[in-house]
């Protein structure tokens, strides 16, 4: 039962934390736990979880009068795959001992979150995975790999699928864990990449043992419970509002500015493009959340990873064009191990090698098209040969 | 005024206006569409259109009487006190969407946009300005602006020469008018096309559905309207919101070929499997789908800006049109592409969408032009 709760009750309750919680004079975790026990978390979620049960436009509100008085964030960029991937899930999923665990040192950033999802035989196919989960009384037994995982190195909890049924099609022989990053047989190698540093791994999962209590989800019902996290990836990427000239496009516009010995006609025609471009998926970006405000969601989610995969790429390689001579150079080879996933630092160079992985991370740009034409446009799907056979049975 | 909106209107157009531009649809706005979409699919079907074309009439005036007067139209952005609708640019947008998308012949854009958007820019209601605006948003009469249809805002000072002696080529629906707006070096006159001295050419358009007229004006009568200066701002304002509802047009036209281009690959069979399912047609479809998306959302951008008098307008028009018109172009393109031998027949509509939306990347400006306005105002100097 949600009791309308409406923009000033909202705003009213943000005072109450304010006044209690003076942010200058606040540790920033105690105040992150005071939001969230005072409902102002996610407004939406049901209260006693971070929310109040309200409207999700009223997210806005509480937003806009905790910058104004200077309260810290959680840092979203932090706790990305937690607030975007794992919060959302455990939500739809959770037991309710599973909710009152979680959600709460998720969102203050105390607990990071990874998703263990992709193998190395099992990327854009991710329902073909081969870790294996064998149940041993209340428990599971786990033995597998896992790879391209962001964050492994940070992480508290993973959420994890695993195959508990190889006799059955790929698709229903799934389920779904949280499993403790912390336990033995859960071993973290650092994956260098394209940028020389190691923001993803290698995970080997050896006789991990997870308590069924730590199942989301039914048994053998793994891949729905996924579907909702893969939903969530991808939308969670166009949600936030961004000002003009606030992503990539805002960088290079200035070295625009600043250093009128760069330009060149062919680049002027090709920046000009992009900022329309940059300017067109903010406005996109702008009318998605207007109408998640509205109650009516459409399906241009989906569509903003695509757009944004796109012209992070091209702006980035404009970019290292423009810089000439300057482009040449590297800021730092070095291998380091970020705890944060920065897009937009470093130097060109970075920010050209990094956007490469926009169109490969959270799904590959040609899977999403696929599932645009399919789900969106309807249009049928291509003829496959992997429905009606047994996992075991697969080519591999 | 106070201080904080005179320095929001000296901030350079890189900083956002302060108002969130509001970019979905109003219940009423669907009303509109609704009531305009079920007219055009009665009386401007795909064969209808087609006949049409080599009917040598520039438009099918019970059609135009349905959507102006039955529906009120025409009048949408003329105040009520002048006989109008008393709305704004949001609604005339809707009914641009549904125009594009079915690409009927009707001097909707030139008239009761251009036209009436230069006459209510000169802010003189009463007098010969009012009467046309009045008639205009009734529907009785039909203005156009006699310049050529690839001008620009950016142009239109330099718009203002010549006499009531001169040729202008290349008017867009000049030969359905009755009143031609004519920008002179003395000011803005009237002229109407039946009078003496007024000779209107048609020309052999490549949008068969929006025709073109030369105009020669040899001793014309002519009401002068404004002077000088107010008449440059008033044609600039017109063509101005020309080009940015011009993008809603484009939008609806995208629209069309994209859900058409859906239901034929769905529907056609080659290898015995529907073409809609060889992932290289599904991967460009879904790229056109992200297209309109966009498209969308620039256009409306554009008509909320115009609708509430933004000092951002001027940008949200020019992004509108730079990227639109390419999206229009790109969809009918693939229209035609996708739809194989039968996108090529005289039978089929796409060409209608084709040259349409080829037509209407150069009205009003091109996306180059457009683009160079984008660069002047958010300051990226070419070299
Ligand atoms: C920076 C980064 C961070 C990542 N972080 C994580 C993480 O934290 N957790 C996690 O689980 N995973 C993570 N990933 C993995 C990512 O989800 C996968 O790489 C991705 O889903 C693609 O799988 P793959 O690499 O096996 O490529 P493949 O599936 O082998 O694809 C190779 C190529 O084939 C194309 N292709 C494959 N199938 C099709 C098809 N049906 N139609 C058309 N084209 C197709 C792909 O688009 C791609 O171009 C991360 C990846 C990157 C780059």
């Amino acid at each position: 039962m949600s009791t309308a709760i409406d923009a000033a009750g909202i705003r009213r309750r943000t005072q109450e934390l304010l006044a209690a919680h003076p942010p200058a004079a606040t540790d920033r975790t105690d105040f992150l736990k005071a939001r969230f026990d005072a409902g102002l978390a996610w407004v939406h979620y049901p209260a006693g979880l971070g929310g109040l049960g309200a409207s999700r436009s009223l997210q806005a509100v509480v937003d806009a009068e905790l910058t104004a008085a200077q309260a810290p964030d959680n840092d979203p960029r932090r706790i990305g795959i937690g607030l975007g991937m794992a919060a959302p899930t455990i939500l739809d999923y959770g037991t309710d001992e599973q909710k009152q665990r979680f959600l709460r040192p998720l969102w203050v950033g105390e607990e990071v979150w990874c998703q263990l999802f992709s193998e190395p035989g099992a990327g854009s196919d991710l329902a073909a995975l081969g870790t294996r989960a064998v149940r041993d009384g209340d428990e599971w037994v786990v033995d597998g790999q896992k790879v391209w995982t962001s964050s492994a190195h940070v992480a508290r909890w993973a959420i994890l699928i695993a195959r508990t049924d190889p006799d059955v099609p790929k698709h229903r022989g799934i389920s779904y864990f949280i499993c403790d990053m912390t336990d033995p047989g859960v071993e973290v190698r650092p994956l260098r990449q394209i940028t020389g540093e190691a923001e993803f791994n290698e995970v080997f999962l050896t006789g991990v043992r997870i308590p069924d209590s730590r199942r989301l989800g039914p048994v053998g019902d793994g891949w729905k419970v996924a579907r909702t996290t893969l939903m969530n990836e991808r939308v969670s990427i166009g949600g936030a509002r961004i000002p003009r000239e606030g992503g990539m496009i805002g960088t290079v516009a200035r070295t625009w500015r600043e250093r009128p010995e760069l330009r060149t006609h062919d680049l002027h025609q090709r920046l000009v493009t992009l900022w329309v471009e940059a300017e067109v998926a903010r406005l996109t970006g702008e009318r998605l959340r207007q109408q998640l405000v509205a109650g009516q969601p459409g399906p241009e989610g989906s569509g903003m990873k695509l757009a944004f995969a796109r012209l992070n790429q091209e702006i980035s390689g404009l970019e290292v064009e423009l810089l000439g001579d300057e482009g040449l150079l590297y800021d730092d080879w070095t291998m380091r191990r970020p705890e944060l996933v920065d897009f937009t630092g470093r130097d060109a160079g970075y920010r050209y090698l990094r956007s490469k992985g926009n169109s490969i991370e959270g799904g590959t740009s040609e899977v999403l098209l696929n599932i645009v034409a399919e789900r969106v446009l309807g249009l049928p799907v291509e003829p496959r040969n992997d429905k009606d056979v047994a996992w075991k049975d697969l080519a591999r | 005024m106070t201080a904080r909106s005179e320095s929001a209107r000296t901030e350079s157009a890189r900083t956002e206006p302060g108002r969130t531009p509001d970019l979905l649809y109003s219940e009423a706005e669907e009303d509109l569409r609704s009531a305009v979409r079920s007219l055009l699919a009665h009386r401007a079907d795909a064969p209808t259109v087609i006949a049409g074309l080599e009917s040598g009439t520039p438009y099918d005036p019970r059609l135009w009487e349905s959507l102006a007067t039955g529906i009120g139209a025409a009048g949408l952005l003329v105040p009520e006190k002048l006989g109008g609708q008393g709305a704004t640019h949001r609604e005339a947008a809707v009914v641009l969407e549904e125009l594009g998308r079915s690409a009927a012949p009707a001097p909707y854009l030139t008239s009761s946009v251009v036209a009436t958007e230069v006459l209510l820019a000169l802010g003189a209601h009463d007098g010969p300005v009012g009467e046309l605006l009045g008639d205009l948003a009734a529907g009785r009469k039909v203005a156009v602006l006699a310049l050529p249809f690839a001008m620009s805002a950016a142009d239109a000072a330099a718009a203002m020469t010549g006499t009531l002696e001169r040729t202008v080529t290349g008017v867009a629906e000049a030969a359905a008018a009755d009143v031609l707006l004519v920008p002179t070096e003395e000011g803005l006159f009237a002229v109407e096309t039946t009078g003496e001295g007024v000779a209107v050419q048609p020309l052999v358009p490549l949008d068969l559905t929006r025709p073109l007229a030369g105009v020669t004006l040899t001793g014309a009568a002519g009401t002068l309207l404004a002077e000088p200066g107010p008449a440059a701002e008033a044609v600039s304002k017109g063509l101005l919101a020309g080009a940015g509802l011009l993008a809603s047009e484009q939008l609806g036209l995208a629209e069309w070929c994209l859900t058409e281009t859906v239901r034929h690959t769905r529907e056609r069979h080659q290898f015995n499997r529907p073409i809609g399912s060889f992932q290289a047609l599904k991967h460009r479809m879904a790229q056109l789908w992200l297209e309109v998306v966009s498209a969308r959302a620039a256009a409306r951008n554009a008509a909320d800006a115009l609708a509430s008098g933004s000092p951002d307008t001027p940008l949200a028009v020019a992004v509108a049109q730079a990227y639109c018109s390419k999206v229009a172009v790109h969809a009918a393109e693939e229209c035609v592409q996708l739809h194989g031998g039968i996108g090529m027949t005289w039978e089929h509509p796409a060409h209608l969408y084709l040259k349409r939306a080829k037509a209407d990347s150069i009205a009003y400006g091109t996306a180059g032009r457009h683009r160079e306005a984008v660069a002047e105002l958010v300051e990226l100097p070419a070299p």
